[in-house]
């Protein structure tokens, strides 16, 4: 039954440049120039540290997802539990060993990058379960074995990542793995009665929530109870995008933001800056861009001749969909804000390393497009 | 083949659910564009307003007040440029060592170290300290050498209270100072307008008037960041002086009244009989008002505080005084209005009079002999005036003395210290006093003691209106547009077809004249009592009415040994008044004089009206070249 796996394709070296995806990769190319502009105006129009350093990582991460790319998708499924494995040995490490900062435990000093172990869990789940759910057969997709064993996939990284404790991330996490497990043709009934038994749950699950965790869904609710404290960030957050107007203030003209009101504005309320700086209309321009580039990961999915790619492809473009939803949706006050940043855009180097994979298994997926699996 | 197929179900299941979820994706961007929209184009408006409100930062600079002149125009509370040092304490990096710099190169005490680092504490970092609010123009150069060592130091120019005439005016225009708590909370104009630094009036027409002649304040505008600090100047919006105004009096004729009354305590106050406008009014002693512009030391309070002769008492308005003598126009005029007597009606003055097992002494020992009204008001004979009384009866009395005005505040809307006064009837003492009245009681209310209790602005203004003719006139200290001027209003008043708007206090007019007559004999005829204090020359000749108001009950003892007024202790010693107006052949102008513990008022109040008068009536000439006040712009 077992087949030899051959890992490196029929294609040469110039035949997989021909192959790769340039749409994908010229809308890549344009987000990471925007972001770069962007980080330039968060520091007041100046090449400081913030700026350099995302120069730099943005750099390093799109070459890191060209080689990535060349590697034969059959590659990537092959090591896939593997690399979800070593990022589960971070986690452990991070809980032993971690940088803590403000209260939260979820950095390990690398000296040349500060990782998140978490942040690299959100593709280590996705290709995990792709994985495992390339190799169930469709009978036994239901069986209480291989749910179990997709929820113990979740779960465990899940238990290391809220003790740190970073909600926002868990929750990214967790969306990412329950969607592939949706596509991957677990039932409609079994989702619906998690969803009820989630909501009955609920006030159960608020009750273990950390104080500030708590004190941020109260925010959400009624931001003005405290405009100087926490509704501070998410009252001058819509302020900043409410003053952009239709066209925006300008390059380097966010007053909000070079004044200082913005908190934040490198990492999870860089949209905020943006918006503020280009308006309704650069807003609508950041969403279709990234619109454009989720449907040609979906498309890329789908030409996949392997369930592994398609489960990847789509489940990472669903993944990216989220964080861009999440952290839009934290800046216009539609949620509470939990920590999640804005693909490729936020400043920090273990979303933007963990981002550039995924992007890098789906340009291997689409370079090895009629590679079969076994 | 049956693996192919799986494989085919798989795709399928895959593909059809992420059709699913792509629907999804669609409506949730939807909605991401939505709250964007609604942000961004529907709410623009509001959030650009909170975005402004966040970044801009008004600082308010202290408002030009506005000065104040006198009828001619003389600026007489005007703006001085001063020099200031501030710090900004978030500029300074060593805020000890820079105090330190400031006590040698400034000579300041460390008490007043200390205070600067108290208020350091009061204030945000941004705001600025204000070390010394006014420099001697040797202190700001001194600074501006050391200016390259002393970082965060600012010299500033600007402007403060001035009162030119220093304590000439101080009881007309009060003074200002820094506003304390009770004044921003009463005053809504000052809230708005409260910046450190302000001056604000704290007494007489600078308070009263406080709210036009504070003026709009300057504002700049600056963009600071989160943190509050100022990152750019916007724009610097002038604001508006506050308003001119000018009052009627003259600085001529109060520095000479000043002049006059130094080293006594006392008043002066002139009057136009026929505008009401006060020509002067100046309390005796009175005090630099420039001094408190800055907040004055301690010691300089205390000197004015307990000076024995009572500076800080406006006693123009709020002085109350026993008006003695000066009261027997009015008395003679009620007996007559009221058919009591006539010009030939005859007592007989024996120098002291029996009624009611009381003694009523007249202030002539020996006794004037047999009296009538033109005689009596002369030589002021108390035992006339005593049965005058007696028969006119306190009550008749009070209406007269109400109608010229007696008993009620003259200037009350400008001053807030003025005093009304009292005219006692029987009334009067049964609700405050509860006592019934004593006919006694009349008797010496006929010569102005007792209960009655004057001002000396309300004594002019009662002489003011005999001397108009007997009609009513509205005092006033301020200038007005569309007044009439003196000369208009005399016309007026004596042209029958044109008086109705005067109400006339009189019922026959001719009672007038001959009160006016009287008090021309009292001043211009031998044996007046203030005879020799006339004036021969009929430019300046006046008629008035003596007075000698008793402080204390003359006892037996006293009576006999008959002391001379310097023999007696200063506390005890009689106030001298005097009531007059001239010139008498057309007259303008209305004085009345008081002189605290001066003696007789003959002797103490009478010689200053006629230096009074020998001024008044030669700026009349320069007041009546300004009549048509819209012509005039100062």
């Amino acid at each position: 039954m077992y087949q030899h796996t051959r890992l490196n394709s029929d294609q040469n070296f110039f035949q997989k440049i021909k192959n790769l995806d340039f749409i994908l990769l010229f809308c890549i190319i344009i987000l990471s120039t925007l972001s770069f502009f962007i980080m330039y105006s968060t520091d007041g129009g100046e090449f400081l540290y913030h700026t350099k350093s995302h120069l730099i990582k943005l750099i390093v991460f799109f070459i890191l997802m060209l080689v990535i790319s060349f590697f034969n998708i059959k590659f990537w499924h092959l090591c896939s539990y593997f690399l979800y494995g070593s990022i589960i040995l971070l986690l452990i490490w991070v809980s032993l060993y971690g940088v803590k900062v403000s209260g939260s435990q979820r950095w390990i000093n690398l000296y040349f990058l500060v990782l998140q172990p978490s942040e690299l869990m959100k593709i280590g789940i996705i290709l995990c379960l792709a994985k495992y759910y390339h190799r169930v057969s469709i009978e036994k997709v239901n069986s209480f074995y291989s749910i179990s064993v997709s929820l113990t996939i979740i779960l465990i990284p899940i238990i290391f990542v809220l003790s740190q404790p970073d909600l926002g991330t868990s929750i990214l996490i967790v969306t990412s793995g329950v969607i592939i497990m949706w596509l991957g043709g677990v039932k409609i009934k079994y989702f619906f009665l998690s969803f009820v038994a989630f909501l009955i749950s609920l006030p159960f699950i608020i009750t273990y929530l950390e104080p500030y965790q708590k004190l941020r869904i109260l925010t959400f609710l009624n931001p003005d109870r405290d405009p100087l404290g926490a509704g501070y960030q998410i009252i001058q957050s819509k302020i900043a995008i409410g003053s952009g107007g239709f066209s925006g203030k300008g390059f380097l003209k966010g007053t909000q933001s070079y004044l200082e009101f913005l908190p934040e504005k490198h990492t999870d309320f860089i949209f905020t800056l943006f918006s503020e700086e280009f308006g309704f209309i650069g807003s609508i321009g950041l969403l279709l861009l990234y619109a454009i580039i989720i449907l040609r990961v979906i498309q890329i999915g789908a030409i996949s001749k392997n369930s592994f790619a398609r489960l990847f492809c789509f489940g990472f473009a669903f993944a990216i969909f989220i964080y861009i939803t999440v952290n839009l949706s934290m800046v216009l006050g539609l949620l509470p804000i939990v920590g999640s940043p804005l693909p490729i855009m936020s400043y920090g180097g273990s979303s933007m390393l963990a981002t550039m994979i995924g992007f890098g298994i789906v340009m291997s997926a689409k370079v090895h497009s009629q590679q079969t699996i076994a | 083949m049956i693996k192919g197929n799986f494989g085919i179900r798989k795709s399928d299941i895959i593909n059809r659910r992420m059709f699913i979820i792509g629907t999804a994706k669609l409506i949730i961007f939807g909605g991401l564009i939505a709250r964007l929209f609604s942000l961004q184009i529907n709410d623009n408006k509001k959030y650009l307003t909170l975005s402004d409100k966040n970044r801009i930062r008004e600082w308010k600079l202290p408002p030009t007040r506005g000065n104040i002149t006198d009828y001619f125009g003389n600026i007489i509370a005007g703006n001085l440029k001063v020099y200031q040092l501030h710090i900004i304490p978030e500029q300074v990096e060593n805020f000890n060592y820079l105090l330190s710099r400031l006590k040698v190169i400034l000579n300041l005490s460390s008490k007043k170290i200390e205070k600067i680092k108290k208020k350091r504490k009061q204030l945000k970092p941004w705001e600025s300290l204000i070390v010394s609010e006014n420099l001697s123009w040797d202190e700001f150069s001194k600074i501006n050498n050391y200016l390259y060592e002393l970082v965060g130091v600012k010299p500033v120019m600007t402007i403060s209270r001035d009162y030119p005439f220093n304590d000439i005016y101080t009881h007309v225009l009060g003074y200002v100072s820094q506003p304390d708590k009770d004044d921003i909370l009463s005053n809504k104009m000052i809230q708005e307008k409260f910046v450190p630094g302000i001056k604000i009036g704290k007494l007489g027409l600078e308070k009263t008037l406080e709210n036009d002649l504070i003026g709009v304040n300057d504002i700049q505008r600056y963009e600071v960041n989160a943190y509050g600090k100022r990152i750019n100047h916007l724009e610097y919006q002038k604001g508006k002086p506050g308003s001119k105004i000018r009052i009627t009096l003259d600085t001529e004729v109060q520095k000479l009244s000043a002049e006059l009354l130094a080293g006594k305590a006392g008043s002066i106050s002139v009057m136009d009989i026929y505008t009401g406008e006060v020509i002067a009014m100046y309390s005796s002693p009175s005090y630099n008002p420039n001094s408190f512009v800055f907040g004055i030391s301690q010691d300089e309070w205390q000197l004015i505080r307990n000076n024995p002769l009572k500076p800080l008492i406006n006693k123009t308005l709020s002085g109350l005084y026993s008006p003695g003598s000066t009261i027997k126009p009015i008395v003679a005029l009620s007996a007559l209005e009221n058919g009591i007597i006539d010009t030939k009606f005859k007592v007989h003055c024996k120098g002291k009079m029996e009624l009611y097992g009381q003694t009523f002494h007249c202030w002539k020992e020996r006794g004037h002999g047999f009296m009538r009204l033109k005689n009596a008001m002369k030589q002021s004979c108390d035992t006339y005036f005593y049965e005058v009384a007696r028969k006119l009866g306190v009550d008749r009395l009070k209406i007269t003395a109400d109608k010229f005005g007696l008993g009620k505040k003259v200037l009350g809307e400008y001053f807030e210290n003025e005093k009304a006064g009292q005219f006692p009837d029987t009334k009067w003492k049964i609700n405050n006093l509860g006592k019934g009245w004593v006919l006694g009681e009349t008797l010496i209310t006929g010569i102005g003691q007792g209960y009655i209790q004057t001002t000396p602005i309300q004594l002019c203004l009662m002489t003011a209106q005999i001397a108009n003719g007997g009609y009513k006139i509205k005092p006033k200290i301020l200038t007005d547009d569309n007044q009439l001027t003196s000369e208009q209003v005399k016309k007026a008043m004596q042209d029958s077809k044109l008086n109705d708007s005067y109400d006339p206090l009189y019922d026959d007019q001719k009672n007038i004249k001959i009160i006016q007559e009287a008090m021309f004999s009292s001043t211009n005829e031998l044996r007046g009592t203030s005879y020799r204090s006339r004036i021969d020359d009929p430019k300046y000749q006046f008629a008035g009415k003596t007075g000698t108001a008793q402080v204390k009950a003359i006892s037996k003892r006293e009576r006999e040994l008959d002391l001379k007024t310097f023999q007696i202790p200063y506390e005890e010693r009689d106030h001298a008044l005097y009531v007059a107006f001239g010139p008498y052949k057309n007259p303008r102008y209305a004085v009345s004089i008081i002189v605290e513990h001066g003696g007789s008022g003959s002797s103490a109040a009478a010689p200053i009206a006629t230096e009074l008068f020998k001024l008044i009536v030669d700026r009349h000439e320069y007041r009546k070249k300004l009549p048509d006040y819209k012509e005039f712009n100062i």
